[in-house]
């Protein structure tokens, strides 16, 4: 299979502008002869759907929530990256380029990422004309602040919450066009099938999760903006109902996966304290700026942090990374805490996790200042962990937060599946393999607002005379709708005696320590064996309680966590292909003499995706080459 | 490090808008007092389920407070005991050995109850439908600089857009009144210069809208403000009130 980027020619800095002058348009009176489906109404999803229906398309946006406000783009709270400079302190979408493309380590396109880049500002006037409010300075202007290690303040913010600011705008202009009727809502509605003609993609089948009805939709495109697949892991930082089933269902149907094992793991986040345990919550980054991660030097040792001598604390980031201390990137951060857990310094009910301790800060700056920086986050942890940080370090872990792999697109968004689209972090198009704070905001937006807009026209132009053509009533709707019901009826048909949550976090376990932040050959080797099976175990011994046509979280769980068995395999088998350190992951394999991550750029240089060839069988590895004119590939060192 | 606690739940239990629906106790026991409320429900599903029962419909998607969609009443209290805070983030910690605890969903007539605590809150989409935005289309938006706003009115339109759209407000005033809700996103947009050229309208269609939803009016008995875990104040009723009346005297848009 060969793998078109359709990137167009010329300088990287021209190529945007150069696309739009050239690219077909579709005429407004025939704009409203097209039915455009939009599935997930995140950042990416809202942003599109609105203006899609501004610009005349009939839209029909699918959410899986109760309202289309409640997606998971409303959990971000640092902030949206954007090249204005407005501090004047060097910044510019050249560098905003080269942060990202750097940041994800030379594993995503250029020009994907420069127009990135390139439409950032624009999202920022968007969102002050929806009356977004961005914190701002005494003088009325706006206020940036410099976000994840950036050397320039380029993040905009609205207190912690600019996820949610950002998200209630789109979902504003949403509900505008709602009201005009150039959009249909459909709450409460899950993707259960990409529905194919003649190879094109041309509607999808939703389960009505309120009366477990099955809905056939049709349209003469289809744009998935379902977010990514972070719920793998079982424990994460994603929302209950995030889930990767819309990209599975694709991926069945021919649409590459692109860089599965590409997921980022947040190092700071609220411990696991038991079985229980539902979700991981994340603490701001920011903690690091102030707090001393450490462990005790002796393994197994259960005194209370307080009790242990400061010689026998092992301030273990400090130690191996002096230049840069408690203050090292992500991923260095999170393997090194697992590392220092596994081999058995870890503290906590679970013995995984390590402290974060403020104790200096306190000493140094006084209890106000840390109070002013950090308040609302020590309320938080107080009120979780029922802890004082004040008085104790507080516990950190790593969680699953991100995921940059998604489905394979093109430039124009467009998956292998002519009529597919594919927007913000359900796509793997901007991010490499690590995406830098502050910038998965900003690609929901820049897909949803202002490049799928540019970029779904010429399909259509090209599909024009099939324009509303296939409806709800092809026969292709009515096979789609019995091979889903047949799916549910046989997982309900299963009557074993697991219920999918205790084989969900198993699976998590076997993902966390195997296909996360560090890993090797026979570790990922094992890691399949163990995800095969799961797979077994779950088509031969769950239990799901309950009926189908009805309100029934159980259904929904063990029809997402098939998908998650499937895809965790291709997950681990990309792992197991890519014998490279890079972006967030170490391939213990791929280290430099000093223990260093080491990227193999005369050999791994190229996005994987991954073809689907059946139930059980292994899927099939394609390439695209990932050329670089503009940058020069450096290793990174933070010794 | 953990205790455990033994519980009684009396939840409620409704199949569905037409079933008269009742409370149903389950004894809870060694419930780990580190557990969140909705991990405790979550633990109580997980055995129904295993015994083959019908589990308890409860709402939840974000569980760190932020998406808006849990919400029951514990006890009588939208999302339980603790001030400015989500069901999702309330801990068993925080109830004793041996408590009962009633759980039910929102009530109010604008909220039909679709499965046990689950109720459907669409009407509040819709007033935003009816105007809960400025028309901006994508593309076209002056520099973001380019209109200053100052600190204060930023960060009170702020206060105010902080609204989760939960509910709480409306289960817990005795009209069921959706008046601090509409009040919020109408004062966040009258409060900034963008929102200003559509505040006449925005403020009347929302009112009709929150009207024919079904919601009751506010008689300033401030219990939303109580609730909200938001802590979105009544002086955006006010605002709004103010709104309303400027529309309805001086604007032709009524």
């Amino acid at each position: 299979m060969q793998l078109e980027s359709k990137v167009p020619s010329g300088p990287l800095t021209e190529k945007w502008s150069k696309y739009r002058g050239e690219q077909k348009l579709v005429n407004p009176a025939n704009k409203r002869k097209f039915t455009l489906i939009c599935v997930g109404s995140g950042l990416a999803g809202a942003a599109a759907s609105a203006s899609l229906g501004e610009l005349g398309y009939n839209v029909k946006c699918f959410c899986i929530q109760d309202s289309p406000r409640r997606a998971h783009s409303i959990a971000a709270q640092g902030g949206i990256n954007a090249a204005k400079n407005y501090p004047n302190d060097g910044d510019s979408i050249w560098r905003l380029f080269y942060d990202t493309i750097k940041g994800g380590d030379f594993r995503s396109r250029e020009a994907d990422s420069y127009r990135l880049a390139e439409v950032s500002a624009a999202i920022i006037d968007q969102g002050v004309a929806q009356g977004i409010p961005f914190a701002r300075d005494y003088g009325g202007l706006l206020a940036n602040r410099s976000f994840g290690g950036a050397q320039v303040s380029r993040t905009f913010y609205a207190r912690g919450q600019t996820g949610q600011q950002l998200l209630l705008g789109a979902y504003s202009s949403l509900s505008r066009q709602i009201a005009t009727g150039k959009v249909q809502m459909y709450n409460r509605r899950e993707m259960m099938e990409l529905v194919m003609v003649n190879g094109k993609a041309k509607g999808i089948i939703v389960r009505n999760l309120i009366t477990g009805e099955y809905e056939s939709h049709a349209g003469d495109a289809v744009l998935l903006c379902t977010g990514g697949y972070g719920n793998v892991f079982y424990l994460s930082t994603n929302a209950e109902s995030c889930n990767c089933g819309a990209a599975v269902k694709a991926w069945r149907k021919g649409a590459l996966f692109a860089n599965p094992c590409f997921t980022q793991i947040h190092p700071t986040c609220i411990p696991n304290s038991g079985d229980y345990q539902s979700k991981l919550t994340l603490m701001s980054e920011s903690l690091r700026n102030d707090g001393r991660v450490w462990v005790p030097r002796k393994k197994g040792d259960k005194r209370a942090p307080n009790e242990i001598p400061e010689s026998e604390r092992w301030y273990y980031l400090e130690e191996k990374y002096p230049s840069f201390g408690n203050l090292v990137p992500r991923d260095v951060a999170s393997r090194n805490a697992k590392q220092v857990c596994d081999a058995g310094h870890g503290v906590g009910p679970t013995g995984y996790a390590v402290y974060l301790d403020f104790a200096d800060a306190i000493k140094r700056d006084g209890r106000d200042v840390v109070e002013r920086k950090y308040g609302n986050l020590f309320d938080m942890y107080l009120n979780i962990v029922d802890d004082n940080p004040y008085e104790t370090p507080m516990m950190m872990y790593p969680a699953s937060h991100y995921t940059m792999g998604g489905l394979w697109v093109d430039y124009e968004l467009q998956s292998n599946i002519p009529g597919l689209f594919v927007l913000g972090e359900a796509n793997f198009s901007v991010h490499g393999a690590n995406r830098l704070g502050a910038s998965a905001l900003m690609q929901g937006l820049a897909d949803g607002y202002f490049v799928i807009p540019y970029t779904v026209a010429p399909y259509l132009a090209s599909i024009y005379g099939e324009a509303g053509q296939v409806k709800e009533d092809n026969p292709a709707f009515k096979e789609a709708t019995q091979q889903v019901d047949d799916g549910f009826k046989k997982l309900m048909s299963i009557n074993g005696n697991r219920t999918p949550d205790s084989i969900h976090r198993e699976l998590g376990k076997v993902m966390v320590d195997k296909v996360g932040m560090a890993r090797n050959e026979a570790g990922l080797k094992e890691a399949i064996d163990k995800i095969r099976a799961l797979r077994d175990e779950f088509w031969k011994n769950l239990k799901v309680p309950g009926i189908l046509d009805d309100f029934n979280k159980n259904v929904e769980k063990a029809h997402r966590l098939a998908d998650y068995l499937e895809l965790a395999e291709c997950m681990a088998l990309d792992a197991l292909t890519r014998q490279e350190s890079c972006g967030c992951h170490l391939r213990e394999e791929s280290q430099s003499p000093e223990g260093e991550a080491l990227r193999k750029d005369d050999q791994f240089a190229h996005v994987s995706a991954w073809e689907y060839t059946g139930f059980n069988k292994e899927p099939k590895l394609h390439k695209e080459p990932l050329v670089f004119e503009n940058v020069e590939l450096t290793q990174r060192s933070y010794k | 490090m953990s205790d455990t606690i033994n519980i009684t739940l009396k939840v409620w239990r409704q199949k569905g808008a037409d079933d008269k629906g009742h409370f149903e106790t389950i004894p809870v026991k060694d419930v780990e007092t580190h557990m969140s409320f909705l991990e405790m429900l979550d633990t109580v599903n997980e055995q129904l389920a295993l015994e083959g029962k019908d589990i308890i419909a409860f709402d939840n998607d974000c569980r760190e407070g932020i998406c808006g969609m849990c919400g029951c009443l514990v006890n009588g209290i939208a999302h339980g005991p603790l001030k400015a805070m989500t069901l999702c983030q309330l801990h068993m910690r925080k109830f004793s050995d041996g408590d009962t605890i009633a759980v039910e969903p929102w009530r109010a007539k604008a909220f039909k109850v679709v499965k046990d605590l689950v109720v459907d809150r669409s009407p509040l989409d819709k007033i935003i439908q009816a105007g809960g935005y400025i028309s901006a289309n994508t593309g076209g938006a002056p520099d973001a600089n380019s209109l200053p706003i100052p600190m204060e009115v930023a960060e009170k339109a702020m206060d105010a857009a902080a609204c989760i759209g939960c509910g709480a407000c409306v289960a817990a005033c005795p009209n069921a009144s959706a008046m601090l809700f509409t009040s919020a996103k109408v004062s966040q947009l009258a409060l900034l210069p963008q929102g200003r050229p559509e505040a006449a309208k925005r403020a009347i269609n929302m009112i009709r809208t929150h009207d024919a939803c079904g919601f009751g009016n506010c008689t300033n008995e401030r219990e939303c403000e109580a609730v909200c875990p938001k802590e979105i104040k009544i002086t955006n009723i006010a605002r709004l009130n103010r709104e309303f009346i400027k529309a309805s005297i001086g604007s032709d848009v009524m």
